[in-house]
């Protein structure tokens, strides 16, 4: 496995994995550059991304969609905070409406992602961070099936279960 | 950018699920839980409930505070208190579902990594 640490903040609704990874700094600073690996990977097989533009300088708009298996398309942009290639990016990351222009009303997030060398190869730790619960809920309701947010109950689940990283 | 000011690790995360179970084990807690959950009230309307002194009262209010079930704000001379456990149950929940994400990501990009064909499509 290559996750070395996951810490999460839920005061703070703020996640940070960190991920070890066997390749130069350089070769895992592409798979955020080149727009062609990053859509290999950003969206899960069952909703595959593809970037329409992809440009990490300073200020930059970056837009990609997501397609559903029903074939609909979800847009997403990236706004480029700051750039240090190959060491960090920091960029902020909401979603479109179904031009792909930004949609104010849909949560915006902020994520970092810092690589430094580590044992031979390179150490990425990715921090995502959202303004509100209710804007995390909505980010992972959409589009992103791996965990999927589910309804809960109040004292009833607390009891009956295991709090979170118990 | 400055994103968070403290970082729960994994023994932090221990330590607030002994703070949880601890805060639920007393039945007096459970029901001031409950309550509040239903809506905001008074630290004194509170011990006005329970056969016990506002201070025992309040010391059970403030156990629940540190395991983050409750919140307690004042209003004038009166502290009122909140229940939270949903938002700290949905806030867990909801960060547990992006280290899916993550996780998912991840293996993804390590794949591309050992893949021979580099960064070409495969």
């Amino acid at each position: 496995m290559t996750v070395t640490d996951v810490r999460k903040d839920p005061d703070a609704l703020t996640l940070a994995i960190t991920v070890s990874l066997d390749a130069t700094v350089e070769r895992a600073w592409q798979l955020w550059a080149d727009p062609r690996q990053l859509e290999r990977w950003w969206g899960p097989p069952t909703y595959p991304a593809t970037f329409v533009d992809h440009d990490l300088t300073v200020g930059s708009r970056i837009t990609y969609f997501m397609t559903s298996p029903e074939d609909e398309r979800y847009f997403g942009w990236w706004e480029v905070l700051a750039v240090d290639a190959p060491r960090r990016l920091e960029v902020r990351d909401g979603f479109g409406d179904e031009t792909g222009q930004p949609n104010d009303e849909l949560p915006v997030g902020t994520m970092v992602v810092t690589l430094g060398e580590h044992d031979g190869g390179t150490e990425m730790v990715i921090t995502s961070h959202f303004p509100t619960l209710e804007a995390m809920e909505q980010v992972l309701a959409m589009g992103q099936e791996e965990g999927m947010v589910q309804a809960l109950g109040q004292i009833d689940a607390i009891l009956a279960g295991t709090p979170s990283g118990a | 950018m400055l994103i968070y000011n403290h970082m729960v690790v994994d023994s932090a995360e221990a330590e607030r699920t002994d703070r949880l179970f601890h805060a639920l084990a007393d039945a007096t807690r459970r029901d001031i839980v409950v309550r509040t959950l239903e809506g905001e009230h008074s630290v004194s309307a509170l011990a006005r409930r329970y056969p016990m002194s506002f201070a025992a009262v309040q010391k059970h209010v403030a156990v629940l505070e540190g395991a983050g079930l409750v919140s307690k704000r004042r209003q004038g001379r009166e502290q009122l208190v909140r229940g939270e456990v949903d938002a700290v149950r949905r806030a867990s929940q909801a960060l547990d579902a992006l280290e899916a994400v993550w996780r998912g990501r991840v293996d993804r990009m390590t794949e591309i990594l050992t893949d021979p064909h580099g960064g070409t499509e495969p």
